[in-house]
């Protein structure tokens, strides 16, 4: 056992704690300094000495940011192409997960060793024929060229998510609906997806974090400013006013919002999906 | 029941797995597997993309590539920000795991650093490119503090000089990576038995003696994969990259995915920017059997 409250073991201590706090300033502070300068002038961003807190607290930026309809469009076709994204990937991610966690047939470990294989395609890889496909069946710049590449993407890791959950669950309820008479679909339905929530739940929030981040697909297979998410309109931002930091920043803020908010109330279904692909 | 429709039952019952699994299938086999054909075929031809009738090229491209001393300075400049990235999201993710795990903390403290710890993670590619541009700014906050505490004499450009650009961008991505090792480090601390560690306690071992022989060794399985995972995702790094650097100045943060992507949509040589992500790809590949191997002999 530990001796406690030595003079050596309160050393130890004190410089865990130094350590700690050295730790929290790494983490922390460039988020820090994204959050305060959002809301400092442009010049008192780079004013020398560096002001800890906005000494002149302003919301320039963020009413430049909301009061701009081209901005405000990426968010909207940020949060339209991730929300369609979520929704069709857990449905057919759901079906596929049910076909592995609930039946035995030929070719499933093979199936399974293919969509694990799949989360590691480079995306620069399918960039170029995509970019093909997209150009030769008239679907560029728009939203649907965006939700099947994403689709593409997403579905192995929710697949992976979603038969890890239902693997978790009891096999004597869908059981019980085979004996009374029901097939696996009215199963699926009565009984798996309404306890599958949290299952559900974890795979929504990856699938539409993955989109939300996506970039180098919204690049290329987009044009117009009108078709342009966030992460696209913040380079955007940089190239036509590389000096106006705390509208960047005020931007970025606004982009990490969806993130921020998902994390904070639901730690436990977010944690589950950024560790999936790992865990497993 | 009777026979006949107990068999029928039974067909179902064969069938419905595929017919559950024929969505994903579909989806993943035209537009996954397809196009990785697709791309392989491109680098083969002339003109490909651009023109309705390409000409078989042979191997060309290939060799187009493995002539330019760009494509051997891109790998050069991915093994560094990769091989770093890792060692150092493993360190530090480690470092930060152990420090949590420790009962020395008071428990809201530690649930407190652990939500503020995990922070960079919740930020995408592009928004963690535009705050190290603002911080490593020459006129930004980094510079003026290092001035002011003599350890450099002048402001220096991190992004756009050669010397020091990918040491930069490579501490961003540092920066923006360790907590996936961190969390998945952490959940591996608390499934350790405690009794390990009591029984090396009742043998008078000493501190560093149990990290050495009980926590990394039992850490192990977690630490290969994900680093090897982690090893694939960095390998790919795009936005990062072509938000702080472009991949400049003079070519000195050019990553193979930077280098593709001009190749394709700058230049529009789209069969040699194919031959490159092929490559890519099978590097990707070769490190994924790997993965798997790994992962089916735990």
């Amino acid at each position: 056992m530990r001796k406690r409250n030595t003079p050596k073991d309160r050393l130890i201590t004190v410089a865990l704690h130094v350590a700690l706090a050295a730790g929290l300033f790494f983490a922390a502070f460039p988020i820090y300094w994204m959050l305060t300068s959002s809301f400092k002038s442009n010049t008192e961003i780079f004013a020398l000495p560096p002001t800890i807190l906005p000494k002149a607290f302003t919301l320039e930026a963020y009413a430049a940011i909301l009061g701009d309809p081209v901005k405000l469009r990426f968010f909207f076709n940020s949060y339209f192409v991730a929300f369609a994204v979520t929704v069709l990937t857990v449905l057919i991610a759901l079906l596929a997960a049910y076909g592995f966690s609930r039946f035995n047939f030929r070719g499933k470990g093979s199936l399974n060793t293919l969509i694990i294989s799949t989360q590691t395609i480079p995306p620069i890889t399918l960039l170029i024929p995509f970019f093909g496909l997209v150009v030769s069946y008239r679907i560029f710049d728009t939203y649907i060229a965006l939700i099947v590449t994403y689709l593409v993407f997403t579905l192995p890791y929710a697949i992976l998510l979603m038969t890890g959950y239902l693997n978790t669950l009891p096999r004597d309820l869908d059981e019980a609906v085979a004996v009374d008479g029901g097939t696996s679909w009215t199963a699926l339905w009565r009984v798996i997806v309404p306890i599958s929530l949290p299952g559900i739940v974890a795979t929504s929030v990856y699938t539409f974090l993955l989109c939300w981040n996506e970039f180098l697909f919204a690049l290329t297979l987009t044009k117009s400013t009108s078709m342009r998410t966030v992460p696209i309109g913040i380079q955007l931002l940089m190239g036509q006013h590389a000096f106006e930091w705390n509208q960047m920043m005020a931007m970025s803020v606004l982009g990490s919002l969806p993130l921020l908010l998902i994390y904070l109330l639901a730690q436990r279904f977010f944690l589950a999906g950024m560790t999936a692909g790992s865990v497993k | 029941m009777t026979r006949q429709k107990r068999s029928r039952s039974r067909l179902k019952r064969a069938v419905a797995p595929y017919l559950y699994l024929s969505p994903s299938l579909v989806i993943i086999g035209l537009l996954m597997l397809l196009p990785m054909v697709t791309v392989i075929g491109y680098s083969f031809q002339n003109s490909a993309v651009l023109r309705r009738d390409p000409s078989f090229a042979g191997l060309k491209h290939y060799q187009a590539i493995f002539a330019d001393p760009v494509f051997w300075a891109s790998l050069g400049h991915t093994l560094y920000f990769t091989c770093m990235s890792v060692v150092f999201h493993m360190t530090i993710g480690m470092i930060f795991a152990l420090m949590l795990n420790s009962d020395r903390i008071n428990p809201i403290l530690r649930n407190i650093l652990r939500v503020l710890y995990i922070l960079p993670w919740l930020f995408t590619a592009v928004i963690i490119a535009v705050i190290w541009r603002l911080l490593l700014e020459p006129n930004g906050v980094v510079n003026s503090v290092l001035i002011q505490l003599g350890i450099i004499g002048s402001k220096i450009e991190w992004f756009s000089s050669p010397e020091t650009a990918l040491h930069a961008v490579t501490f961003a991505n540092i920066w923006a990576g360790y907590p996936l090792f961190m969390v998945s480090l952490l959940a591996g601390l608390q499934g350790i038995p405690k009794d390990f560690y009591e029984a090396a306690d009742i043998d008078g071992a000493k501190a560093y003696q149990k990290l050495i022989f009980i926590t990394i060794p039992q850490l192990m399985p977690i630490i290969i994969s994900i680093s090897l995972l982690d090893f694939i995702w960095t390998m790919q790094v795009f936005p990062l990259i072509w938000i702080t650097t472009g991949g400049g100045p003079i070519y000195s943060t050019e990553v193979l995915s930077t280098y593709t992507y001009k190749l394709a949509f700058s230049s529009y040589n789209l069969s040699q920017a194919s031959a490159s992500a092929v490559v890519i790809l099978l590097i990707s590949l070769g490190l994924t059997l790997f993965y798997i191997r790994y992962q089916k002999a735990r």
